[in-house]
C-alpha cells in the first residue's frame, strides 16, 4: 500500500470511529438518556 | 386519528442498535469494499463522505423526524404518516411503497440469510474443503439451484431448504414477540456479539502476512492497497484498432516496476496512472458512493420511519439518528473495509478479486479463502455467522412496517397481523427460492423494488419534509427532545441540496442502469431488466412483476379501505 494509501485509510477509518465514539459518548452520559423511553409492561396488540 | 400507539421502545439504546442493526447488512462487508477498490479507495472515499453528508444523514433526520410526528398521531406505517404529515390523500398511496419495499425485500432477503447460516453450518461442521475458486463456486451454485428451478428446494446439509425455513420462523418468532422483546432484545445482543465477531476476524485477517511464498505479492498489504490507495496504475494494451484496453490493474511496486519496464519496451502496452481527479470527473463513481451510501444507511426502505413511530415528543431523535448512521459506517468502513478485500487479495491476488460483485466476493471467494486458511473451519463459522447476524437484524427491520401497517390498516392483533404478512411473504419467498434458475427472480426483484422504488421513496420522502412540511416545521419538530441540535447549514442542504443531489443520482442511475448509458464511452444499451420485460420477455421476469403488481394491489386496497387514512382534517 502506499503512502496515501495509509493516510486515506487511517483518516476514513479514524473518522468513522471518532464519530461513532463521540455518539456513544454522548448516548451514554447524557442525563435521563438510557433505559427509560418506556417499559416492557406497555400494552401490546396481542391483549386487543 | 388512528388507534392510540400501543407499542414503544424499552430504551434509546435499544432503538439506536436497531436501527443501526436495520442498516448493517451485507452489504457493509461485501458490497462497500468491492465498490470502494474499483473506484479507487481515496477518490471514492471522498464522494463516499460527502454523499454521507448531503443526501445520507439528511434523509435520515428526515425520516426519524417524519416517522415520530406520523407517531404523534396514532400512525406507525408509511401510508399513515405520509397522511397524517401531508393531510393530501394521494401521499397515502405514494406511502404503500413504504410497506411494499420492506416486505418485497424481505422475500429475497430471507433467502440470502438462509444462505449465510448454510455456510456458517457447514463451515463448523468441516464440509468447506476447496482448492480454488470454481470448486466454491459450484457449491454456490449447488447449494442455492442456480442450474435450474426448483432445485433449491432440497432439505440436505449442502441446500438451502432447511436453513430457509429455520431463519423463516426465526424472523417471525422474533417480530412476534413485538418491538422491545423481539427486535430491540435481539439487537441488544446481535450488534455487541457482530461487533466482537467482527473484530475476531479483522485481527486474524491483519496478521495473515504473505501465506504463500511462492506468490509474494499477495499480501495483506497489497490487499489493503487495493482497496484504500487514492490511485490506481492500469496496464493497457492497444487492440488492432489502435484502441486502449484495460488488462488490470497492479498494485504491488515490484509487480508494478516490471510492467513498466515491459511497456517501456512495448509498443502496444502501457501502464497508465489514474489520478484522483481524473476518477472523480467520472460519474459513474458518484453514482457508485452515492448508491452505497443510499443503501448502507437503509433510507427510503420505510424502516427508520416506522421505528421512529414508536417514540414520543421527549424522546431525543437527533442524536439517535445519528448515532445509528455512526454506527452503520463504523461497521462499514471501519470492519468491512479492511476485512474482505484484505482476505481475499492475501489468497488470491488482485487480478483473482477484481470486478467480483457481492456475491462473488461474499460466496465464492471468500469460502475459498477461508477453506484455505489456518483454522479456516473456525474462521469461515464466525465470517459467515457474522453475516447471518447482520442479515437477521436487517430483515426484522423489513417486517416491522408490514406488521405496522396490517395491524393499522385492518384493525387487527399482533397475531393476526404476523399470521398473514407470514402467509403473503411466505408465498413470495417460495416464488424466489423456486426460480433460482441465474437468480432471475431474486435479481428482477433487488432492481425494481429494492434499487429503483427506494429511490423513488426517498425523493418523496426529502420532498415531503423540505417543501410539503417544510424544512422549518421540519427542524422545530426534529429538535423537540433533541439531546444535540442539528447544524443550521442543514436547512439549506435538506431543502435544496438534497432534493437535487438526489434526483440527479437518480437520473444518472436510470440513465446507467435501465437505458446501459456509458457515461466515459457515451454508448448505450437497454440493460437486462428492461431486456427481460420489453424486448426479450422473460417469463419468470414477468411472473416476478406480476406478484409485484399483485401485493401492490392488495396493499393499496388496504389502504383504501381504512377510514383512518380518509377522515383526516387540517386539524387532526
Amino acid at each position: 500500500m502506499t503512502n496515501s494509501g495509509w493516510i486515506i485509510m487511517i483518516l476514513s477509518v479514524g473518522a468513522v470511529s471518532a464519530l461513532l465514539t463521540w455518539c456513544v459518548y454522548k448516548v451514554l452520559t447524557i442525563p435521563q438518556e438510557s433505559e427509560h423511553i418506556h417499559g416492557f409492561e406497555q400494552e401490546t396488540p396481542d391483549t386487543k | 386519528m388512528a388507534n392510540p400507539k400501543k407499542e414503544s421502545w424499552n430504551s434509546r439504546l435499544g432503538v439506536i442498535l436497531a436501527v443501526a442493526g436495520s442498516a448493517v447488512g451485507l452489504g457493509n462487508f461485501l458490497r462497500f469494499p468491492g465498490q470502494a477498490a474499483e473506484y479507487g479507495g481515496g477518490a471514492f472515499m471522498l464522494a463516499y463522505f460527502l454523499s454521507f453528508l448531503l443526501i445520507g444523514l439528511p434523509i435520515c433526520w428526515a425520516e426519524w423526524t417524519m416517522g415520530r410526528h406520523g407517531g404523534q398521531g396514532g400512525f406507525n406505517s408509511s401510508p399513515g404518516i405520509f397522511n397524517y404529515i401531508t393531510r393530501k390523500p394521494a401521499f397515502k398511496y405514494i406511502g404503500v411503497i413504504g410497506v411494499l419495499v420492506p416486505v418485497i425485500i424481505y422475500m429475497y432477503y430471507v433467502y440470502i440469510e438462509a444462505w449465510c447460516l448454510g455456510y456458517a453450518v457447514n463451515f463448523i461442521v468441516g464440509d468447506m474443503h476447496f482448492a480454488n475458486v470454481s470448486e466454491s463456486s459450484d457449491f454456490w451454485g449447488g447449494f442455492i439451484g442456480i442450474g435450474e428451478n426448483g432445485s433449491a428446494l432440497g432439505f440436505g446439509l449442502k441446500q438451502v431448504g432447511v436453513y430457509l425455513i429455520l431463519v423463516f420462523i426465526l424472523n417471525f418468532v422474533l417480530i412476534y414477540r413485538g418491538l422491545s422483546k423481539g427486535i430491540e432484545l435481539f439487537c441488544k445482543f446481535a450488534m455487541p456479539t457482530l461487533a466482537i465477531i467482527a473484530i475476531i476476524i479483522l485481527v486474524r485477517v491483519l496478521t495473515l502476512g504473505t501465506p504463500d511464498l511462492e506468490q509474494p505479492h499477495r499480501t495483506v498489504s497489497n490487499g489493503l492497497g487495493f482497496m484504500w490507495n487514492p490511485t490506481k496504475n492500469i496496464v493497457e494494451t492497444q487492440d488492432p484498432a489502435g484502441e486502449w484496453v484495460t488488462e488490470y490493474e497492479i498494485v504491488d511496486q515490484d509487480k508494478l516496476a516490471v510492467a513498466k519496464d515491459a511497456a517501456a519496451l512495448s509498443e502496444t502496452m502501457r501502464v497508465r496512472h489514474v489520478t484522483v481527479p481524473e476518477q472523480l470527473l467520472n460519474p459513474q463513481l458518484w453514482l457508485a458512493a452515492a448508491g452505497q451510501i443510499f443503501f448502507s444507511l437503509s433510507v427510503g426502505f420505510g424502516v427508520i420511519i416506522t421505528y421512529s413511530s414508536y417514540l414520543t415528543k421527549q424522546d431525543d431523535i437527533v442524536l439517535s439518528g445519528l448515532a445509528a448512521a455512526s454506527a452503520n459506517e463504523f461497521f462499514e468502513v471501519g470492519l468491512g473495509g479492511l476485512i474482505t478485500l484484505p482476505a481475499a487479495v492475501t489468497f488470491l491476488g488482485v487480478a483473482g478479486v477484481a470486478g467480483m460483485g457481492t456475491f462473488g466476493l461474499g460466496f465464492n471467494v471468500l469460502p475459498m479463502v477461508f477453506a484455505n486458511m489456518a483454522f479456516g473451519g473456525l474462521f469461515g463459522f464466525l465470517f459467515f455467522f457474522l453475516l447471518f447476524l447482520a442479515a437477521v437484524t436487517s430483515s426484522l427491520s423489513m417486517l416491522q412496517p408490514g406488521i405496522a401497517f396490517l395491524e393499522e390498516a385492518l384493525k387487527i392483533n399482533r397475531k393476526q397481523s404476523v399470521v398473514l404478512l407470514s402467509l403473503i411473504t411466505a408465498v413470495g419467498c417460495g416464488f424466489v427460492v423456486y426460480f433460482s434458475e441465474g437468480v432471475k427472480a431474486l435479481d428482477t426483484m433487488d432492481f425494481w423494488i429494492g434499487t429503483f422504488l427506494i429511490f423513488v421513496l426517498s425523493t418523496v420522502q426529502i420532498i415531503i419534509f423540505g417543501w410539503v412540511m417544510g424544512v422549518d416545521k421540519g427542524f422545530e419538530l426534529a429538535h423537540q427532545g433533541a439531546s444535540v441540535r442539528i447544524p443550521k447549514v442543514f436547512k439549506f442542504v435538506m431543502k435544496y441540496v438534497s432534493p437535487v443531489f438526489l434526483l440527479l443520482i437518480f437520473a444518472m442511475w436510470t440513465a446507467s442502469n435501465v437505458f446501459g448509458l456509458d457515461f466515459q464511452t457515451g454508448d448505450a444499451a437497454y440493460s437486462d431488466y428492461v431486456k427481460d420485460l420489453f424486448i426479450e420477455p422473460n417469463t419468470v421476469a414477468w411472473l416476478t412483476i406480476t406478484l409485484i403488481g399483485g401485493v401492490t394491489a392488495l396493499f393499496a386496497f388496504i389502504t383504501f379501505l381504512n377510514p383512518d387514512y380518509k377522515k383526516l382534517t387540517p386539524k387532526d
